[in-house]
């Protein structure tokens, strides 16, 4: 029995890890273009939730549809959200920009409280409920889903970043964006491509894991904060050292509810978060002058 | 002479107008609700009714010839500004009493304020520590908790189910009813051989509910507001738990049923007669009432009336009442309040005395279960 139970928590925080994994891996790639902490980083994951949502009701798409349509709109809203925020400042010190990104999200959360009201929605989950056990253990197909699209986008996140121009482009402004300028490469561009990447992947994360925990106007606030935890795990590197963050972070989650105590749940969240940047600050798997992407 | 009738006529204006202005001067009632915020659940229904109650009994003429006039005030769920605003309301407004707030918290911020300047106030929030000791000026209209836990603990033993596992989200809806559930646990003969939390935010409790299946309960009691009960419910069917779960009156609404979805069938839990008015016999005292509500807040905001918004109803009601009596001050009204009997609501049957400001017995509430999304009373 106690085996089944600790099969069970470990089962459940590798979920809730994934996604935290894909909100980090979002807060690195804004982090390493533009050297910013993006805090409006969650909404885009309720956006995600939200506009799929909508695409069901309003628009009566099915859900294959409803997904792309969702995304598509919140990279747009990411986009919109660098050109009229980000870009227009005259000074781009990080204090000014993280708090752009602050009063941003502010902004974002409120207008969603205007348009879809305080309750809270379920989108129908893609393949079904029905429990698949595993050893002593039960998991919803949802989960399967969860971690499959977890791993391709790292996956094409990996190929982008080694294998294309652009990508390549990225990682040479996450080393010295000066340097990157003066080889030719349009920064400005790369910190809009940043936006509609981890929009799009912010969004993603909150389309697959609504049918499992619901969404709301304001569930960008918490999964964000926990993003970010599994990011400064990571190290803000937006590979596999993010994943691995956010994984860590659930499953600790999960054991900590079940095995001490579940009111200590989010606590240990951000302890985890805190003894990290006291300790190594660098993250937990990189050297001190480590590479970022 | 000339002087004398002027005088007349004088006198004869004076007296028109002022019975006239007198006649027309509405009589104004204060409101305190928690619209936005993290209990905007419960504000908005609230303020909702109240405000459809009041625009419907002016539409009818008003009480005795005067017309209700309300003075809503948005709390955020905050009690601080709860206080001030109570204070406005009592000092700026000249209200003849207030109804809320919507939270319990905020209603004890508010409490010695209204017995300080001796306003009527009538709550809308359930804790029992509200009415429990009586306050002179203070009054409620929401199920107490301890009613609720009861009518599951009443079932439990009917059914000879001695060991629950408790769920209670870590908030103050959640806080006061795992204390009930400790307190009255032993009354009934039931053990609790596992009390669990989660947060209000939390999107996952397999965690917590793995750990209760580890403990063999013959039943689960879940305690919160949505959307954390519809979570634990599927994470429950996920985990394949086939124990009865049993719910608070938090989530005696549709829109657990439509959050739950396949999850939410075979939930039991204490409800408000509203929720199930349509399928009440008809020898149902309360009937009236909620049918009567139900339908104009359908008509009004194309939604379906709860009992939250069902609280502000019967507080205007019973407001209503005292004035019909010839209550017009703040300390009229208090008296006849107090004198309230068997008024058909929607949370009940309220019979106040000077022991007993809640009013309500345990028939406020009826078991009901959830079968093809739908509610079906318990016998």
């Amino acid at each position: 029995m106690q085996f089944d139970q600790i099969l069970q928590y470990t089962l459940s925080g590798l979920s809730t890890g994934a996604i935290y994994a894909l909100i980090g891996i979002g807060f690195s790639i804004i982090y390493n273009a533009t050297g910013i902490i993006n805090f409006a980083q969650g909404e885009f994951v309720m956006l995600g939730g939200l506009l799929t949502l909508s695409c069901l009701d309003l628009l009566k798409l099915p859900l294959w549809a409803a997904i792309p349509c969702a995304v598509a709109v919140s990279t747009v809203v990411g986009i919109l959200f660098e050109r009229l925020a980000i870009r227009p400042l005259r000074h781009p010190t990080p204090i000014n920009l993280v708090i752009i990104t602050i009063g941003g999200s502010i902004l974002i959360r409120g207008l969603a409280m205007l348009v879809w009201g305080k309750d809270t929605h379920t989108i129908p989950a893609f393949s079904g409920d029905a429990p698949i056990a595993i050893g002593g253990a039960t998991i919803l197909p949802q989960h399967i889903w969860i971690l499959a699209i977890t791993l391709i986008i790292i996956m094409v996140n990996k190929v982008y970043f080694y294998h294309t121009i652009s990508g390549k482009a990225m990682r040479a402004c996450s080393y010295n964006r000066r340097a990157a300028g003066l080889v030719g490469i349009d920064v400005k561009r790369m910190v809009l491509f940043s936006f509609i990447i981890s929009s799009a992947m912010g969004s993603i994360a909150g389309i697959i894991v609504a049918p499992l925990t619901m969404t709301a106007y304001d569930v960008g606030v918490m999964l964000g904060l926990k993003g970010f935890c599994a990011a400064i795990i990571g190290g803000m590197s937006s590979g596999i050292s993010t994943v691995i963050g956010g994984l860590i972070l659930g499953v600790l989650e999960s054991l900590g509810a079940g095995l001490i105590s579940s009111g200590y749940k989010d606590a240990i969240a951000f302890i985890i978060l805190l003894l990290i940047l006291f300790i190594r600050p660098q993250g937990l798997f990189g050297k001190a002058d480590s590479e970022r992407v | 002479m000339k002087v004398k009738v002027l005088s007349y006529v004088a006198a004869i204006i004076t007296i028109l107008f002022s019975t006239s202005v007198f006649a027309a001067a509405p009589i104004k009632i204060g409101a305190l609700f928690a619209v936005t915020g993290p209990a905007a659940f419960l504000g908005e229904p609230e303020r909702n009714s109240a405000k459809m109650v009041i625009d419907e009994i002016n539409k009818a003429g008003g009480v005795k010839g005067r017309k209700l006039e309300l003075v809503a005030y948005d709390t955020t769920g905050d009690a601080t500004k709860a206080v001030q605003l109570a204070t406005k309301l009592i000092k700026d407004d000249k209200v003849v009493a207030i109804i809320g707030p919507s939270t319990t918290g905020e209603t004890m911020a508010v409490i010695p304020v209204a017995e300080k300047e001796q306003i009527p106030l009538i709550s809308c929030s359930a804790g029992s520590k509200i009415t429990d000791p009586v306050k002179k000026w203070v009054f409620k209209t929401a199920q107490n908790d301890a009613l609720a836990v009861g009518k599951i603990y009443e079932y439990l033993q009917k059914t000879k189910q001695t060991t629950v596992s408790i769920l209670t989200v870590s908030d103050g809806f959640g806080a006061s009813g795992r204390e009930q559930l400790k307190s009255q646990a032993a009354r009934y003969g039931i053990t609790i051989v596992s009390d669990d939390t989660y947060g209000p935010k939390d999107t996952d409790m397999t965690a917590q509910l793995t750990k209760i299946r580890g403990s063999h309960s013959q039943a689960i009691i879940c305690w919160g507001t949505n959307p954390g009960p519809a979570v634990v419910a599927k994470n429950a069917r996920q985990l394949g738990i086939k124990t009865p779960l049993f719910m608070s009156h938090g989530v005696s609404s549709k829109k657990f049923i439509e959050l739950a979805g396949e999850a939410a069938e075979g939930v039991r839990l204490p409800s408000g007669k509203v929720l199930v008015c349509d399928v009440l016999p008809n020898s149902e005292s309360q009937k009236k009432s909620l049918m009567l509500f139900v339908k104009d807040y359908q008509k009004h905001y194309k939604s379906e009336g709860d009992h939250f918004g069902g609280h502000a109803w019967d507080a205007v009601m019973l407001l209503k009442n005292a004035i019909e009596h010839g209550a017009d001050t703040p300390a009229a009204i208090r008296d006849q309040l107090e004198k309230t009997k068997n008024f058909c609501g929607i949370g009940g049957t309220f019979t106040y005395s000077p022991q007993d400001h809640a009013g309500l017995g345990k028939d406020a509430f009826v078991l009901v279960e959830i079968k093809n999304k739908d509610w079906v009373i318990v016998k």
